[in-house]
């Protein structure tokens, strides 16, 4: 159970700042530790609801593993799928070395 | 009438096919209209002028052919969250400021289907995450009614640009009320139909269990005539319902007498201006004389929850969905460092203040330790939301409620407070989170602003919605209400 006084701390917001790779700015983090410990605050309530026995919603339609049928038809064109992307080499998206 | 712009979609239609005027000549005077009024109202990031013109001629050409559909020729503002293709799309963030799509959406390719104009793509919340338009990379939409003052949002654009006569109608679309609030505070009529109604083919992703394409018009008519345009089946998108599709114009006209309305109290709660009150509580008698049968002996305990079950859930699913945005395969990409670097540079430059606030609440409410705490236990408190609205329509036709608590507020009252914006959806948020229909119609003003009326329905009920709101804006005779701008 979180600290009703500060939920979320300095230190998690730089942890989850880094997970979600935001590069956040030291102003950026002192400002949404406040505003998330605010909104978490406002969401304590939902602890003290009974949920003993209920099975988690994940989607609201009775729709479970879509299939096609596996038959090859036309998809978008390469030159057409890079054309967005910031470098592009004989035909392939260029990145960087992931792999120092 | 005065001037073509000021048609609904129906009007238009009747106009266009007894050769009063021709498709060019309405696309022209809505034109005219976005240059005289635009740089006050701000409802898009793109205008496609071009685009109009040639889809106009291409629609007078199928009334000469007698090809045309209920939607030829009427001209559209576009959400700039659903892709098209050779058209920029920006879902109001500088992340997709040169991102010009190779494909359409599906929803893009019916309108085009059926002989549709695109005027232009509407502004809004940058990922649709927002409740005022203010957070958009582009400048923020101003409202018709007041132009200090929010349109609402996230499709404050789609939903100023009807109000405004910039567009006869649009496509937003609703995630927690994206479509209903915006409609409401700006007078006009918004649809979030049940979630896999619309195919979300081409739709950039905020929250996937949550998202659902709508219309926004002037009058019942045009929704129902709109979202018959768009809601086919679509075998790209997993989650587009395969059932029937009844027509939902032939809804329009019925007769409401005995249908049960059950008013659930939660939603009359402080906070409630009290115009708003006075305007539902009104709407509530004139239904009744309508001879539907009212209960406002109703409690859905659970409705409290629904806002913090809905920003556990739809940041979460943005956190993920958002990941995508690395600065590799399109869109911004900051170049320079190494590949960390350069993906945190990307990141930090092109997502706006709210969309990092919900990438971090998604983030944090899915990471290791407060998965179950924070989003597994939203993920069961929606079922008991769920299961509540499910047992009220055992008893029950439509659910009536305001769409929002409040008229449109003062442009900046809200930006520094984050909660206090969430609040805005409160009405909105407990249907969407349950996947259901729900219709935001104008119900009167309260202090010269416009207050919605919202009618919910069960799941696939949208004829019903439909069918009461018709008849509820018949009686109330003040359908096609333009902004005084």
């Amino acid at each position: 159970m979180y600290d009703r006084a500060m939920p979320i701390s300095r230190d998690q917001v730089v942890h989850v700042g880094r997970l979600a790779r935001l590069g956040l700015t030291d102003a950026e983090i002192d400002r949404l530790t406040v505003q998330l410990s605010d909104i978490l605050d406002h969401f304590e309530a939902l602890a003290a609801v009974d949920t003993d026995g209920i099975e988690p919603t994940a989607h609201p339609l009775p729709l479970h593993n879509v299939m096609r049928t596996d038959s090859v038809a036309p998809s978008l064109a390469r030159d057409d799928a890079l054309s967005n992307a910031p470098e592009v080499e004989d035909g392939l998206i260029r990145v960087r070395a992931v792999l120092e | 009438m005065s001037e073509l712009w000021e048609l609904t979609a129906h009007e238009a239609q009747d106009g266009l096919r007894a050769k009063e005027f021709s498709a060019v000549e309405l696309t022209e005077s809505v034109l005219a209209r976005v240059d005289a009024v635009e740089d006050r109202v701000n409802a898009y990031i793109t205008r496609t002028d071009e685009v109009a013109r040639e889809q106009a001629r291409e629609a007078d050409a199928r009334f000469a052919a007698g090809t045309a559909t209920p939607l030829t020729g009427i001209p559209f503002a576009v959400k700039d969250l659903i892709v098209t293709k050779g058209v920029r799309t920006t879902a109001g963030s500088r992340m997709l400021g040169d991102f010009v799509p190779p494909y359409d959406s599906h929803v893009y390719e019916q309108l085009k289907r059926a002989g549709a104009v695109m005027v232009g793509k509407a502004n809004m919340d940058e990922f649709a995450m927002g409740s005022s338009t203010e957070h958009s990379a582009y400048g923020a939409t101003r409202n018709p009614w007041d132009t200090d003052r929010v349109p609402g949002g996230s499709s404050g654009g789609s939903a100023a640009a009807v109000a405004a006569g910039e567009c006869i109608a649009s496509l937003g679309s609703d995630t927690g009320g994206s479509i209903r609030q915006p409609a409401a505070l700006c007078g006009v009529v918004g649809l979030d139909p049940t979630y896999g109604r619309v195919s979300r083919f081409g739709i950039i992703a905020f929250g996937s269990s949550l998202d659902q394409v709508g219309p926004i018009g002037r009058d019942v008519e045009d929704v129902a005539t709109i979202l018959d345009g768009i809601g086919s089946h679509d075998p790209r998108d997993s989650t587009s319902d395969p059932a029937p599709r009844p027509d939902m114009r032939h809804y329009l006209g019925r007769d409401v007498a005995g249908k049960k309305i059950g008013v659930p109290r939660e939603y009359f709660v402080e906070g409630m201006e009290d115009g708003v009150r006075m305007r539902i509580d009104e709407a509530l008698r004139r239904l009744e004389s309508l001879g539907c049968e009212i209960d406002t002996d109703l409690s859905l305990p659970m409705t409290e929850h629904a806002l913090a079950v809905y920003y556990l859930i739809a940041p979460s699913e943005a956190s993920s969905n958002l990941a995508r945005y690395d600065g590799v395969k399109y869109g911004l990409s900051e170049r320079g460092g190494s590949m960390w670097e350069n993906m945190e540079q990307t990141r930090e430059q092109g997502f706006g203040d709210e969309v990092k606030r919900r990438i971090m609440l998604g983030v944090y409410a899915l990471s290791a330790g407060y998965y179950d705490q924070f989003y597994l236990k939203a993920q069961k408190v929606r079922t008991l939301i769920t299961n509540e609205f499910r047992e009220a329509f055992t008893r029950y036709d439509a659910l009536v409620t305001p769409t929002t608590p409040g008229v449109a507020f003062p442009v900046g009252d809200k930006l520094d407070d984050p909660y206090a914006m969430y609040l805005n959806d409160i009405y909105t948020l407990p249907s969407a989170v349950a996947g259901l229909p729900a219709l935001s119609l104008p119900c009167g003003l309260s202090e010269g602003l416009p207050v919605g009326l919202q009618i919910i329905g069960d799941v696939g009920a949208e004829g019903t919605i439909l069918q009461i709101g018709h008849a509820f804006e018949r009686a109330l005779d003040e359908a096609n209400r333009l902004a005084p701008l």
